[in-house]
């Protein structure tokens, strides 16, 4: 992907919730958990029924919608949204049931003890597990969106790329079939879609932009949405700048001082910090901007200075998103 | 809860890594470890002397620049004196950086350890291997932690800093090693490869065999008997080493220090860390604070301030000699940006102070409006959590 700026005609971003099946991603604390959440929490409000998926089984998920743990099963936490955890044991004994009709007392212990090893060092097998079910939900309707918190950026390309790759290494076999209709889910980019999170910093800006190369690079799936998240507000105009740096002077601080009856410094300081902090991201946020695709809703989420976690965050970050999307 | 005052707290980072030979930066994503690391091994090779390594696995490009590590690979190179002399200080040691190349790593592993040449050649293309040491996430743990052993037996350094890869889980870092040894040790993985080893064993007469046969086809099996069968000619070399690097870990020379932020999340998975490290006799040495907020933000008389700015905005801006139209909103704005601000920075105090009863070090760094981008804002931050 190469840097296009030109006339961007985006297709109206609104049906990034029409899609059945969406894996947001991105850096280790840009709040990928809490836009999981938020994109449940929306489509829901657009009467879809959302399944919301774990993948990293630390109970994140849950806890937005303030639910206690959840499991492999779809566990109703909210009207219209189901929350479960990927369990990658759970998956394969599930698709041992469903496709080869094994019965599976006696069998599924060495099995599953086999299972870690050959996961261990095979590529994709955990990877297929995990995705396969996510698309067999998706094929099964029960929900009209599976929403994904998947595994940081690096990870979410093997685990979109599995099919394929289970594809080159195992020529034969039961799983080869399956994945044909894997494959045909994750391509479509009317059904699945990767949402990719990061904040205004340099590391996450350009992880994302690695990771939108990846993606169109080692998978078939393609790229819904970039969320850029805990963005400052702006809080001056160049204009109003001046003024302020005029404010900032020996001078005028001692007159606003004696109006206030305080020393007014700090105050300044910590606007001067904001802005700083502001404008250092702006660069990161550009930067970013000029690298992807036009075509590629970029949403902006502000940074929610009140409280963090919780169905109260899922919440605020929701309406932002709602905006964005012009719900 | 009972907090002491952070001056109380001994011994500083300072004293810490005088006296260690390994410093391991470990956490949750996001929070700046490498930049921590970085900063910390700058400053023991600034005031400390001897030499200073700092082995990074995935830094910023700015931070990369700032170290001059561009297009540097596995093998370690020194800072040029002149970028300390650019900084305005003058080392008494010299500061070594080398960045983590995995499949480089793993490469030189088999290479050890693979009993013959022709051993080595078929792992080095199986297609598992390749996969394995290429992408396999949690091989990056393992391999961090090899590296640094073998560069510590080296004895080329006075102090090695260790930035850890970016984890879903910082613990996997710790694990990673036993997990290695447990891999080789199996009694299931010689029992998975039986088949393959004997022809007289009738592979359809096992059910696990015939299930795996249905799932995966023969050939994928096969890649993966040829893989075990390669790697338990190495079991020993490995088992051995993993081990080795297991002590390492516990070795009174060495010690975690703990990077988080503030935020509620990161700290949480910090907090479980430091405990686990405890928990597993490692020594936990300091927890750095980055990005913490100015402690002007929680004044209380500059809080009245920004109340009475706010409030009397119109009122003030009456009186200056700017253009009260712009003064008067303005006022109102930076009154209400410190308010917002504020109200991270309490938060933030209130999580600091709920780690207080912990004995470590710790010690915190400002945030900063801007990326580190050389020696000189590196150093600026290792001030910051010297002392």
């Amino acid at each position: 992907m190469t840097a296009t700026l030109g006339e961007p005609t985006p297709p109206p971003p609104t049906d990034l919730l029409g899609r059945e099946l969406l894996f947001v991603t991105g850096k280790g604390g840009v709040g990928k958990t809490t836009v999981t959440a938020a994109l449940a929490q929306l489509a829901s409000q657009q009467g879809r029924r959302v399944l919301a998926c774990d993948i990293d089984a630390s109970g994140g998920l849950g806890s937005m919608f303030e639910a206690g743990p959840t499991g492999f099963t779809p566990t109703p936490v909210a009207p219209g949204i189901s929350v479960m955890s990927m369990d990658t044991e759970a998956s394969l004994r599930e698709y041992l049931k469903l496709h080869l009709r094994i019965p599976l007392a006696g069998r599924i212990g060495p099995l599953a003890k086999a299972f870690d090893f050959v996961a261990t060092a095979a590529p994709g097998v955990r990877e297929i597990l995990t995705v396969g079910k996510l698309c067999w939900e998706v094929k099964e309707g029960h929900f009209d969106l599976v929403v994904v918190d998947a595994p940081a950026s690096g990870h979410v390309v093997s685990q979109l790329g599995a099919p394929q790759a289970i594809n080159d290494l195992v020529k034969v076999g039961q799983i080869r079939t399956q994945t044909d209709w894997m494959l045909e889910i994750l391509s479509d980019p009317g059904r699945t879609g990767v949402v990719a999170v990061t904040t205004p910093e340099e590391m996450p800006v350009s992880e994302t932009i690695e990771l939108t190369e990846r993606i169109a690079e080692q998978t078939s799936a393609a790229l819904a949405a970039v969320v850029v998240n805990r963005v400052l507000p702006e809080l001056f105009t160049t204009r109003e700048e001046e003024v302020f740096e005029r404010l900032r002077t020996p001078e005028l601080c001692g007159s606003i001082g004696e109006v206030v009856g305080g020393d007014v410094a700090p105050v300044l300081e910590a606007a001067r910090l904001a802005v700083n902090m502001r404008r250092a991201r702006a660069v990161h946020l550009r930067h970013l901007q000029e690298r992807l695709d036009p075509r590629i809703a970029v949403l902006l989420v502000p940074y929610i200075f009140t409280r963090v976690g919780g169905l109260r965050s899922t919440r605020q970050v929701a309406t932002s998103l709602g905006d964005e999307l012009g719900l | 809860m009972i907090t002491r005052p952070p001056e109380a707290r001994s011994p500083s980072l300072d004293q810490l890594l005088a006296s260690k030979e390994i410093a391991i930066t470990c956490g949750p994503g996001g929070v700046g470890k490498t930049t921590i690391a970085a900063a910390a091994a700058a400053m023991a090779a600034c005031h400390h002397g001897g030499r200073v390594l700092v082995l990074t696995i995935d830094p910023a490009r700015r931070l990369a620049d700032a170290l001059g590590l561009k297009g540097i690979g596995n093998t370690e190179h020194r800072i040029p004196a002149e970028m300390f002399t650019d900084a305005g200080v003058t080392p008494r040691g010299e500061l070594w950086a080398a960045m983590l190349d995995t499949r480089a790593s793993w490469d030189a592993l088999i290479e050890r350890h693979a009993p013959d040449r022709r051993t080595k050649e078929q792992i080095l293309a199986n297609p598992l291997y390749q996969n394995l040491a290429g992408r396999f996430v949690q091989s990056h743990d393992y391999i961090a932690a090899e590296r640094l052993f073998e560069i510590h037996a080296t004895g080329n350094y006075d102090l090695i800093v260790v930035d850890t890869p970016p984890n879903r889980h910082a613990l996997d870092f710790l694990d990673a090693p036993k997990r290695m040894a447990e891999f080789f040790s199996s009694r299931l993985l010689r029992w998975l490869i039986v088949p393959y080893r004997s022809r007289l064993v009738n592979l359809a007469s096992r059910p696990f065999y015939q299930v795996a046969d249905r799932v995966l086809g023969t050939q994928f099996l096969a890649d993966i008997a040829e893989f075990f069968i390669l790697f338990q000619s190495m079991h020993e070399g490995f088992v051995e080493r993993a081990d080795s690097v297991v002590r390492l870990l516990a070795d009174r020379r060495t010690t975690f220090i703990v990077v988080s932020t503030l935020e509620s999340s990161p700290l949480e998975e910090a907090e479980l860390f430091a405990d686990e490290l405890v928990r597993r006799r490692l020594n936990l040495g300091a927890i750095v604070l980055n990005r913490t907020l100015p402690e002007y933000l929680r004044d209380n008389r500059a809080r009245v301030v920004a109340q009475a700015l706010g409030e009397r905005a119109d009122q003030i801006a009456e009186g200056l000699p700017t253009d009260p139209a712009i003064t008067a909103p303005l006022l109102r704005e930076v009154a209400e940006s410190f308010f917002n601000f504020s109200l991270v920075a309490r938060r933030e105090a209130e999580q600091r102070d709920e780690l207080a009863s912990s004995p470590d070090v710790v010690t915190s760094a400002p945030v900063f409006a801007d990326d580190i981008s050389n020696l000189a804002g590196l150093l600026t931050i290792g001030e910051t959590i010297w002392g």
